[in-house]
């Protein structure tokens, strides 16, 4: 069952109890927007060493071909994690 | 063939569980509806149902506990009372939310504080704006019949809702009573095998359940779940009616008692129905047209029909055995005078809180309440619309 869920949904047509029918949704839902700080990736930096990725509880930090990307800005949190992690001072957090 | 037995409430409603087998029967002990999970538990260690129990710490994790297995695809089952309904109150909405027909049997009880074990019907009336489908029972035959059909009311594709059967503490739930009890095979064909769509355990199609709904989402989430408590209506008049086949007894929103020719009449649910159709037998045999509308559905609540079948009596009593603190009267009161307003000849509506805490009622103080009825009919001034029954002044 493939209901697209989003913000002109009927309530005729939203899945009952919300109850969510295919994976990998959260791709369609900007969940990423009350944050009050925010990290800035700094390129010339980072090494590579992917530890950032991991850890990041959104699945922020995009990696493709074992190389990471800019933030998934639509999704980061600002929790910082990543900026704690990452030994090379790749990532700054910055005022939103 | 019915097998006459007899049984009290809770022995009824454990016999239904058993006759049910559901999937899993999750709960903890509370005053008086204790008993229900006890006779049930031993079913279940004597092996003559196939059914999970999960005995937990309170009544917040019973309810948890069947909205997990409801979720997974399980037919679930829980009793409780009081307090107990009142520490599941998160997971109510929870389950109604979710679209969970989960059954419970509501064993009506007295909130604290202080505390009162004894029949009243606070406990499922601070329960009435959750989400599940209400059903009252005036004794234990109606509390077994009821039970047996929440099942089928909960469960049907348009509803997917959960329901509550209630019935009053002690006064049903431990008074025994002689009763017809269905076969087990009869129950079984029924309730039928619970097939929901969409389950956590189905390996075909992997689902989340209980997501987030943000100010986007949740409106649309609610009124959807409003849809399914319209259909419920037309299902439970459904269900009753397939029940009747095999049972030969007869259910609808609300039974009416002499209402027909009633010049005056009552508006209860629960075991007081039983004391004041005693009364208006009484009565009847003096020649009082007194008449007695008594809900078994309360939520969805039937108010159109309700303000139908009361369309020829002039003066109509409403019994609340719970308090709003509103100091407006109670919740049976609110509903139905509201569902009364736009009957062009209205009639005139007062409301008796009574029986709080288990406090009796008999037929001499409903016999009362019947009498000043008819004095408002002959035009005596309603000082106060509601007012208490039985309370030492
Ligand atoms: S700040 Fe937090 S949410 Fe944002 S990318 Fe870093 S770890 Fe992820
Ligand atoms: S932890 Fe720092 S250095 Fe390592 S990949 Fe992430 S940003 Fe680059």
């Amino acid at each position: 069952m493939s209901v697209k869920i989003n913000e002109k949904v009927t309530w005729r047509d939203i899945t009952p109890g919300g109850t969510i029918y295919d994976a990998g949704n959260s791709s369609e839902f900007k969940t990423g927007d009350w944050r009050v700080l925010k990290p800035v990736f700094v390129e010339e930096k980072c090494k590579q060493c992917l530890l950032c990725a991991p850890v990041c509880p959104d699945s922020a930090v995009p990696v493709e071909n074992k190389v990471r990307g800019e933030f998934d800005y639509d999704h980061c949190k600002g929790c910082g994690i990543c900026m704690k992690v990452c030994p090379f001072d790749a990532i700054q957090m910055v005022s939103e | 063939m019915p097998i006459r037995d007899r049984l009290s409430g809770n022995e009824a409603i454990s016999v239904a569980m058993r006759q049910i087998n559901p999937d899993v029967v999750a709960a903890f002990p509370i005053t008086p509806s204790t008993e229900i999970p006890q006779y049930f538990s031993k079913y279940v260690a004597d092996g003559v149902v196939d059914t999970e129990f999960v005995p937990v710490e309170s009544e917040h994790s019973a309810m948890s506990a069947c909205i997990g297995a409801q979720g997974a695809g399980a037919r679930s089952m829980t009793a409780t009372s009081s307090c107990g309904l009142a520490l599941m109150w998160e997971m109510l909405y929870i389950a109604s939310s979710s679209r969970l027909p989960i059954t419970l049997a509501c064993v009506n009880r007295a909130l604290s504080g202080p505390i009162n074990i004894n029949a009243d019907h606070g406990d499922s009336m601070g329960a009435r704006d959750s989400g599940w489908i209400q059903i009252y029972s005036e004794d234990n035959q109606e509390a077994y019949d009821n039970f047996i059909q929440a099942v089928r009311i909960g469960e049907d594709e348009r509803v997917m809702l959960p329901v509550m059967v209630c019935q009053d503490g002690f006064i049903t739930s431990h008074g025994v009573e002689n009763m017809d009890l269905l076969e087990d095979k009869e129950v079984k064909e029924f309730v039928g095998e619970y097939t929901p769509k969409h389950y956590l355990l189905n390996p075909q199609e992997p689902i989340a359940m209980g997501p987030y709904a943000t100010d986007k989402y949740y409106m649309e989430h609610k009124r959807q779940q409003v849809e399914g408590m319209k259909e419920a209506k037309e299902v439970v008049l459904k269900v009753a009616k397939e029940f009747e086949k095999i049972s030969g007894r007869k259910y609808g929103f609300f039974e009416e008692y002499m209402l027909e020719d009633a010049e005056v009449a009552l508006v209860a649910i629960n075991s007081t129905a039983g004391t004041i159709k005693a009364t208006i037998d009484e009565m009847r045999n003096e020649g009082k047209k007194v008449g007695l509308l008594k809900i078994r559905l309360f939520r969805p609540f039937p108010g159109e029909e309700i303000s139908k079948a009361l369309k020829d009596v002039s003066v109509v009593g409403i019994m609340d055995r719970s308090e709003t603190f509103s100091t407006q009267g109670g919740p049976l009161f609110f509903e139905t005078r509201s569902a009364l307003y736009d009957n062009p000849n209205r009639p005139k509506v007062v409301n008796y809180i009574y029986g709080l805490g288990g406090r009796d009622i008999s037929t001499k103080d409903i016999r009362k309440v019947y009498e000043e009825l008819y004095e408002i009919k002959m035009g005596k001034e309603v000082e106060e619309t509601c007012t208490y029954l039985g309370v030492r002044e």
